[in-house]
C-alpha cells in the first residue's frame, strides 16, 4: 500500500480515530508537528510531488464530470489506458473535475517532471496516441491548447500560450472554484493537500461564537439567490434554545442554464462537505443533510462519496479532530421538483412529505427540519464559508462591491462563443462575462437580451450591459441574482416567445399550493399563448400586467414571488415585440409559428430530399423542376425542414400563409 | 388509480430492494426511486412497501409519489427519451426535437408512451450541460444513459431507428 498524505508518518505519531490530534490536518503538509524528524519531512515531500506528477513522474488527468462525460470523456479515459499500455508508458492515469469551460470538452492534461503541464482541447479519442507520444516521448507540446507554466524544456512551448494568459482566466477570480479541474474530486488527500480542511481547524480554534464572527467579517451573503448574510442565518439558528438543531445544503440546483453548484460539486466535493461541518459546528448542530437535485446524480455520488472518505478518516463522526464536536452528514438524491430549491420545501421533501413550501415566518432557523432551529445555505455558500475559515475574512472582502464582498460564480449559456462557468468578482459588469470571458455571440448572431437569474429573473437589454452584477443593481433591473445562470438570447429569438417559456416552466412547477401562482400564472401562460398566435389585444396587455403584480405580491413562495419577472421585464424593454405580435399579427424574430410560414429558394435547393424524408406531415414534395416544395396547406410549421436543410434553403417569411 | 387492494399483480419485489436505504422518512424518495427501478414505474403495491418501510402513511408516500417528476405512476417504456427543456435547449432548438420526437414515434395528444411500450417521451429538465444544447437524454433497458448533445431531427431520427435495428436483433 502507498502511504498517503492522510497516514500516520511514524510510530511517534500520536493520532489515531479514538484519540484524534488537534493539529493533524496542519501537520499534513507541514509536520511533523509532535516531533522532530528529516525523514518524515522527506516523505512528505515527496508524496506532495507523486500527488503532481504520479508514482512514475507522469501524470495523465481526464475529466470527469457530467459536461465532459457528455462530450465522450468515457471513451477519451478507455482511450487513455489502452495507449499508455500500448506505448508502454510509465505513467498515472487519474480524474479530475472539470475547469468549467464547456467550449473545450472533452480535454487532457498531462504532466511530468521538468515538462510544463499541458491541456489538450476537444480531445476525440482517436487523437489520444498521437497527444500522449508527442507530449511524452517526442516531448513536444506544439499541439497543446495551453500550458499551465513554461519551462523551456519542451519543445513547441513559444507556440502555446499560458492559460494564465488567456482572457476567459486572466479575467476569473479563482476562489471558490480554485480547485475544479485541478484536483482529483474522489480524494480527501488530494483535498487536504491542496489546503482543504484548514477552515475546519481554524473553526475549532476559534470556537463557534468567533467562527460566526469571522463569516460575519466576510460579509459573505447566501450564493442561492436571496443574499443573505449567512453569518446572521447561522447566528439566529445557534441563538435558539429549541435542540436538536440541523444544518442544510441546499444542491437543488434547479435553475435551467445554471450549472456552477454541479460543477462544484462533482469538482470539489469536500470543500462543501467541509462547509457544512463548519456551518454544523457554528450553529451547534450535529447533523447536516445535503438535498441534491434529481437531474444531476453524478453530484450526488461524488458527495456521497466526500461522506464516506471523510469519515473514514475521522473528519464526520465522533470527536472530529479533538474537538468534542460530532457531526454526520446524510446525503439525499431529490425525484425532481423546482419548488424544492425553496428552503420549507426542501424540509418538507426530507420529512418524506410532498415539497410544499409553507408561510413564512417562522423562518427555518426558528422551526425548521422537525420543528427545530435548521440553517440551510447553499453549495457554494458552504463552500465560500470553507474557503474564508482557511484564508481569512480579509482575503475575501478585498474583492466585490461596497454592499456584497467577494466572488460569484456564473454561468454563461446561450448565444456566445464559449459556454462555461466563470468566477468573477461581484460587480463585475454583465458585458465583461458575456464578452470577455464567454467570447461573445457566434458569427452572424447579435445579442438582443441576457436572462438573468433563471425563470425567476428578468431579461435586460443589450443596452444595459454595463451593469454590474451585483443582488442591489439587478434588482432594480428587473432581473435578480438568482443563482447567477445568464442565459444570452440573440437577435434570432422572440422575446414574447421567451417570456412564454419561462412561464410554461413555472406553471409546470409551481407546487399547487397557493392559488396566485396556481391560477395566475396558467392564465398569464394563457394571455401569452394568444399573443404569439397573433389574437392578442392590447387589453390584454395590462391584464398581463395586472395578473403579474397580483402573482408577485400574492403568492406564498418565491417561485410564484419571481415567476412574473420575466414577463414583467420583457413588458418593460421589448414592448415593441408585443406590439408587433398583436397589431400587425407580425413576430418580428420569425419564431411564432401561427404567424410565419416556411417557402423553399428553388434557387439554393440542391434536390438532396431531406426535408421530404423528414417532414412528419408529408407536406413536401417534389416539383416537376426537380426541387422541392412545401405544400402550405398541410404544412404543421413544425420547422423540421428547417433544420435538416443542409444549404439553408429552406426560409421562413412573415404571414400565416 | 390502479386497484389498491390485492399484493402480487405486478409481482413480488425481491427482499433486498430497499438494501440501503435509511429507514426514516428522509429515506422514501430513494426507496420509491428502488421500487421504479424494479418495475420500470410504481404500482400502489410497491408505494405501499416504500411506505412501510421508512414508516410513513401509504397516502402521504402516494401523494409523495404523484409529486416529483422523475416518478411515474403508469408503466413507461422501454426506451425512455427525456428531452432537455431548460432554457438553452430551448432557444436552441428542443421544442422542435420533442414535436419531432412525438410526431415520428406516432404520440397522440396526452400520451407520453408509444402503443408496443418500447418508446416513452418526455419533457425534462435541465441536466446542466448547456454547452451541448440542445441535449437528449435516452435511459435504456440495461439501465445506461445516452446522452445526445446538440440533437435535431435528424440525429434523433437515426437513434430511434438504431434502437428498433438492436430490438430487431435481439429478437432473434
Amino acid at each position: 500500500m502507498t502511504w498517503t498524505l492522510l497516514d500516520r508518518c511514524c510510530e511517534k505519531c500520536t493520532h489515531s480515530l479514538e484519540n484524534p490530534c488537534p493539529d493533524y490536518i496542519e501537520c499534513r503538509l507541514s509536520g511533523p508537528l509532535c516531533h522532530d524528524d528529516e525523514r518524515c519531512r522527506e516523505l512528505r515531500r515527496r508524496r506532495l510531488e507523486e500527488l503532481r506528477y504520479g508514482e512514475k513522474g507522469a501524470k495523465i488527468k481526464v475529466p470527469m464530470a457530467s459536461c465532459t462525460l457528455a462530450m465522450g470523456a468515457e471513451a477519451v479515459y478507455r482511450a487513455v489506458e489502452d495507449s499508455v499500455k500500448k506505448i508502454g508508458l510509465e505513467a498515472t492515469v487519474a480524474i479530475s473535475g472539470c475547469y468549467g469551460l464547456d467550449f473545450i470538452d472533452p480535454w487532457l492534461e498531462l504532466a511530468a517532471k521538468g515538462m510544463p503541464t499541458a491541456i489538450y482541447a476537444n480531445v476525440k479519442p482517436s487523437d489520444v496516441p498521437r497527444i500522449l507520444e508527442e507530449y511524452f516521448v517526442k516531448r513536444d507540446v506544439g499541439g497543446a491548447f495551453a500550458l499551465k507554466e513554461k519551462t523551456g524544456a519542451a519543445k513547441g512551448e513559444d507556440k502555446v500560450p499560458l492559460l494564465s494568459e488567456l482572457g476567459f482566466w486572466a479575467k476569473q477570480y479563482k476562489w471558490v472554484s480554485r480547485n475544479c479541474g485541478v484536483v482529483n474530486p474522489e480524494s480527501l488527500e488530494e483535498y487536504v493537500a491542496s489546503g482543504g480542511y484548514r477552515g475546519l481547524s481554524r473553526a475549532f480554534k476559534l470556537g463557534p461564537e468567533a467562527t460566526i464572527e469571522e463569516i460575519l467579517k466576510s460579509g459573505l451573503r447566501g450564493r442561492g439567490g436571496a443574499g443573505f448574510p449567512t453569518g446572521m442565518k447561522w447566528r439566529i439558528t445557534r441563538q435558539q434554545k429549541a435542540t436538536p438543531k440541523y444544518v442544510i445544503a441546499n444542491a437543488d440546483e434547479g435553475d435551467p442554464g445554471a450549472f456552477m453548484n454541479r460543477l462544484l460539486a462533482e469538482s470539489d466535493p469536500f470543500r462543501i462537505i467541509e462547509g457544512l461541518t463548519i456551518a454544523g459546528y457554528a450553529v451547534g448542530a450535529n447533523q447536516g443533510y445535503v438535498f441534491v437535485r434529481a437531474e444531476k446524480p453524478l453530484m450526488a455520488k461524488r458527495l456521497q462519496k466526500a461522506v464516506e472518505e471523510a469519515r473514514r478518516y475521522g473528519l464526520l463522526g465522533k470527536n472530529i479532530l479533538g474537538s468534542g464536536f460530532d457531526f454526520d452528514i446524510e446525503v439525499i438524491l431529490s425525484a425532481g421538483a423546482f419548488v424544492c430549491g425553496e428552503e420549507t420545501a426542501m424540509i418538507a421533501a426530507i420529512e418524506g412529505k410532498r415539497a410544499w413550501p409553507r408561510q413564512r415566518p417562522p423562518y427555518p432557523a426558528e422551526k425548521g427540519l422537525w420543528g427545530k432551529p435548521t440553517a440551510i445555505n447553499n453549495v457554494e455558500t458552504l463552500a465560500h464559508a470553507a474557503t474564508i475559515m482557511a484564508e481569512g475574512a480579509e482575503k475575501f472582502a478585498a474583492v466585490g462591491t461596497e454592499k456584497t464582498k467577494g466572488t460569484k460564480m456564473f454561468c454563461v449559456t446561450g448565444a456566445v462563443k464559449r459556454v462555461g462557468a466563470y468566477e468573477v468578482p461581484i460587480g463585475t459588469s454583465i458585458r465583461t462575462l458575456v464578452e470577455e470571458l464567454a467570447g461573445g455571440p457566434p458569427e452572424g448572431v447579435r445579442v438582443k437580451a441576457v436572462q438573468v437569474g433563471g425563470p425567476s429573473g428578468g431579461c435586460i437589454p443589450a443596452s444595459l450591459l454595463d451593469l454590474p452584477l451585483d443582488y442591489e443593481t439587478l434588482q432594480s433591473a428587473g432581473a435578480i441574482m438568482g443563482s447567477g445562470g445568464i442565459v444570452v438570447i440573440g437577435d434570432e429569438n422572440c422575446m414574447v416567445d421567451v417570456a412564454k417559456f419561462f412561464l410554461t416552466f413555472t406553471s409546470a412547477e409551481s407546487c399547487g399550493k397557493c392559488i396566485p401562482c396556481r391560477v395566475g400564472l396558467r392564465v398569464m401562460w394563457s394571455i401569452l399563448d394568444k399573443i404569439t398566435r397573433g389574437e392578442g389585444t392590447e387589453e390584454d396587455l395590462q391584464v398581463l400586467r395586472q395578473l403579474a403584480e397580483t402573482v408577485r405580491s400574492a403568492s406564498l413562495c418565491a417561485l410564484g414571488g419571481t415567476a412574473p419577472n420575466p414577463v414583467l421585464s420583457t413588458l418593460r424593454y421589448f414592448m415593441d415585440e408585443y406590439l408587433a405580435h398583436i397589431r400587425e399579427k407580425r413576430c418580428p424574430a420569425l419564431v411564432c409559428r401561427a404567424l410565419i410560414t416556411y417557402r423553399i429558394d428553388e434557387e439554393k435547393c440542391i434536390a438532396c430530399g431531406q426535408c421530404a424524408l423528414n417532414c412528419p406531415a408529408s407536406a413536401i414534395s417534389k416539383t416537376e423542376g426537380g426541387k422541392y416544395r412545401i405544400d402550405e396547406s398541410v404544412c404543421v410549421k413544425c420547422g423540421v425542414c428547417y433544420a435538416v436543410c443542409p444549404v439553408k434553403a429552406v426560409y421562413k417569411v412573415s404571414g400565416a400563409g | 388509480m390502479g386497484k389498491l387492494e390485492g399484493s402480487d399483480e405486478v409481482g413480488v419485489l425481491p427482499d433486498k430492494v430497499f438494501e440501503g436505504v435509511p429507514k426514516a422518512p428522509y429515506g422514501l424518495l430513494e426507496a420509491l426511486r428502488r421500487v421504479q427501478a424494479v418495475y420500470g414505474y410504481l404500482p400502489p403495491e410497491g408505494i405501499r412497501r416504500a411506505a412501510e418501510y421508512v414508516g410513513v402513511p401509504f397516502a402521504q408516500a402516494y401523494g409523495v409519489a404523484t409529486f416529483y417528476h422523475q416518478y411515474s405512476l403508469e408503466p413507461i417504456g422501454k426506451y425512455r427519451i427525456l428531452v432537455c427543456m431548460g432554457t438553452a435547449c430551448h432557444l436552441r432548438g428542443n421544442s422542435l426535437n420533442i414535436e419531432f420526437l412525438r410526431t415520428f414515434l406516432g404520440l397522440k395528444a396526452g400520451r407520453k408512451t408509444t402503443e408496443d411500450r418500447m418508446f416513452s417521451v418526455e419533457e425534462a429538465r435541465c441536466f446542466g450541460c448547456c454547452g451541448l444544447a440542445p441535449v437528449v437524454v435516452v435511459q435504456k433497458p440495461d439501465g445506461s444513459n445516452e446522452i445526445v448533445g446538440r440533437a435535431n431531427p435528424r440525429t434523433l431520427r437515426a437513434l430511434i431507428e438504431r434502437y428498433r435495428r438492436q430490438e430487431r436483433g435481439g429478437a432473434k
